[in-house]
């Protein structure tokens, strides 16, 4: 296999509030392959957003307080402010959950969608208006010449999110992380964006991460995933197998506890007992292990590492790697 | 009509009649514009419902936002004054009560809210919180209040010892525990549950949905169950309805919904749901709407939905469709119905 585009490596990144650090990403070392998409899931605090931000630099006000993010051999965790600005918009574009917020109200949308390549290809006003028209209209919204002229609150949220789509893929990036692009928006519109996003990947190639806490979507859209929990990788795998057959206890049980649209018979959720773990005050040795039905004794004690359980997936489990396997009523 | 012949046409509420009876029911609101604010518009938010709700049922009531759903919700339980339109709650026209006639309907009825961060007073106590609906409705005092307190918050599973602390005590999924636990506090009969989950973590809303279904064999409680997820609501509810621009676009039984839907936009509904199998999911066809939903301010003439509908015809625009039988209990408003 080709070297990777991006590699993470025992990435760390720490907020550090009156209330003690909060290891908001404690460790986590992926690999993005040109073309692909990977899903990174998780619930909120999982620090699957702040992995995020950390690659593209924006994680102020927390710190990187260790690891490498190696893209195109350099890391870019020790770039100068200045060197990061070629990178962030031009070769890793990053959209985000809200559109309502990420555009600026008092700039012609047009305008905005074209600032990356006047900003990191020196292009002039008109031929930036001309690429941002263009993609607009690439990315499916009606008469682009007239809704580049239109400000973001004349856009409903699903062509906001279309036109955020837009401005990322203006400098044609190699890496794109959409952070929860479709959490704010309704499931007609969530559908539309999804098949965008899937027909960019295709028609561009551009590398995909995508941040998401619903398990429907990577489902749909991921070759690859990884599961997030209190800052740390617990499971990864390739999409197919870690549904099938989830080797970590926090993912098995999370599957089990959605309610399917295509249940054919009513019986009781099984959810996850207890409460997400507090970022601050995380529990001894596996963060999970409180709320795990399989724990073991020495679950408690020794946090577990990322390790090859079977043949394609990697779990962070005392209890799978031990050979138990993952069954219960 | 003369008064007593009125009063004995009338027939006493019995169990097997409807719960809840809404009759071409409409809640508008002004939109002001200009200097001087006057109103120039209406936003049609619900714009002509007609819905029953059976005792001890579980009704799903789903939608895009902006289409009504909630609004829907409060004006049933007079939240919200209704436009135009009849709602019957045990028989009785509440449409207009008012005073102690609607406080006494009030005892029956409660409501939970979407987000227990904001629904929550910070400066009140959790035992206050619970127990204000038993102080409005003089239900309790004394040392009974207290008892009756630590009694909901033990069925909601929550500590009965957490009386004397404040909501930033606790998590999302507590705090919504908080608010089950007041709305059981007057011992309704009917509650409105507005996206109860939506706001918690994936993890959590599995406790919360099996707690409402506990809460519902053991109370006898009728719910109508609003959220914009429809595997959550076919999930939990006996029957569902769809709703669009206002109106209602289908009702039928959960599983016969989603087997055979019948309206268009209920099946581009279903199919936008991701299914998180990976094989399932990438075998699916889907049916992608194409735009957005139409402005209630000016919905489209004829079918609301036939702006975005893939089978709409000219006729679509010129006759609206009624809600019509398909089949027990199976309710769809569409001239041109999938298969």
């Amino acid at each position: 296999m080709a070297a990777p585009l991006l590699e993470l490596h025992d990435l760390k990144t720490q907020f550090f509030t009156p209330e003690g650090v909060v290891k908001a990403v404690d460790g986590v070392s992926l690999e993005l392959h040109a073309g692909e998409t990977l899903g990174i899931v998780g619930e909120s605090g999982s620090g699957k957003s702040v992995t995020a931000l950390s690659v593209m630099r924006l994680q102020r006000p927390g710190k990187i307080v260790g690891g490498e993010v190696r893209f195109k051999g350099r890391d870019l965790t020790k770039l100068s402010e200045v060197e990061m600005r070629e990178i962030r918009g031009q070769e890793i574009a990053m959209i985000f959950q809200d559109p309502m917020t990420s555009l600026n109200p008092v700039f012609r949308t047009g305008w905005q969608v074209g600032e990356p390549v006047r900003l990191h290809q020196g292009w002039d006003k008109t031929r930036a208006l001309g690429v941002a028209v263009s993609m607009l209209n690439k990315v499916g919204i009606p008469a682009p010449e007239k809704r580049a002229r239109d400000y973001p609150h004349q856009f409903s949220g699903g062509m906001r999110q279309r036109a955020m789509i837009a401005m990322g893929l203006t400098t044609t990036p190699k890496v794109l992380i959409a952070d929860e692009p479709t959490t704010a928006l309704d499931v007609t519109i969530q559908a539309q964006i999804l098949d965008l996003l899937r027909q960019v990947n295709r028609e561009f190639g551009t590398a995909t991460i995508l941040i998401t806490h619903n398990l429907g979507v990577v489902a749909g859209m991921c070759e690859r995933v990884m599961v997030m929990y209190a800052g740390r990788i617990v499971e990864s795998g390739p999409t197919v197998d870690v549904f099938a057959h989830p080797k970590h206890p926090y993912t098995w049980s999370l599957l089990r506890s959605i309610p399917r649209l295509d249940e054919e018979r009513h019986e009781p959720l099984k959810p996850i007992e207890g409460l997400p773990p507090d970022l601050i005050n995380l529990p001894s040795g596996c963060a999970f292990h409180p709320r795990c039905s399989f724990k073991m004794e020495r679950c408690s004690r020794d946090v577990p590492a990322l390790t090859r359980v079977g043949d394609t997936q990697f779990a962070a489990c005392w209890v799978t790697q031990s050979g138990v396997e993952l069954k219960g009523a | 009509m003369p008064k007593a012949e009125a009063v004995q046409l009338k027939r006493a509420w019995t169990t097997s009649d409807p719960l809840v009876s809404v009759r071409g029911l409409k809640t508008w609101f002004p939109v002001a514009s200009g200097v001087l604010q006057r109103t120039t518009a209406h936003v049609h938010a619900v714009d002509g419902v007609d819905l029953d709700i059976k005792k001890g049922e579980t009704l799903g009531l789903v939608g895009e936002s902006g289409c009504g759903k909630s609004t829907l919700g409060r004006t049933i339980i007079r939240l919200l004054d209704p436009t135009a339109g009849t709602i019957q709650f045990k028989g009785e026209d509440i449409t207009h009560q008012h005073g102690a006639a609607l406080r006494a309907h009030r005892r029956d009825m409660a409501m939970i809210f979407q987000d227990p961060y904001a629904s929550l007073d910070p400066r009140q106590t959790v035992g206050d919180i619970v127990g204000e609906p038993l102080d409005i409705h003089h239900l309790a005092s004394g040392p009974a209040r207290r008892a009756r307190i630590r009694d909901l918050l033990d069925v909601v599973g929550l500590n009965p010892g957490f009386v004397d602390r404040y909501p930033h005590e606790f998590s999302g999924g507590q705090r919504q525990r908080i608010g089950i636990a007041r709305a059981l506090a007057v011992d309704p009969t009917f509650i409105v549950c507005d996206e109860p989950i939506s706001a918690l973590d994936v993890s959590i809303q599995a406790q919360i949905i099996n707690l409402l279904e506990k809460l519902q064999s053991k109370f006898d409680l009728t719910y109508l169950f609003i959220a914009h997820d429809l595997s959550v609501v076919k999930h939990i509810s006996n029957r569902v309805a769809v709703m669009y621009l206002g109106k209602i676009m289908e009702i039928a039984p959960g599983q016969q919904l989603y087997r055979r839907p019948r309206h268009p936009y209920t099946g581009s509904l279903l199919s936008a749901i991701p299914i998180p199998d990976p094989l399932i999911e990438r075998a699916r066809e889907r049916m992608i709407l194409q735009g957005d939903v139409a402005s209630p301010v000016n919905p489209p003439s004829g079918c609301r939905f036939r702006t975005r509908c893939p089978r709409a015809q000219p006729h679509c625009a010129e006759e609206e469709p009624p809600l019509e039988g398909f089949g027990a209990e199976h309710l769809a408003a569409c001239f041109y119905p999938l298969d």
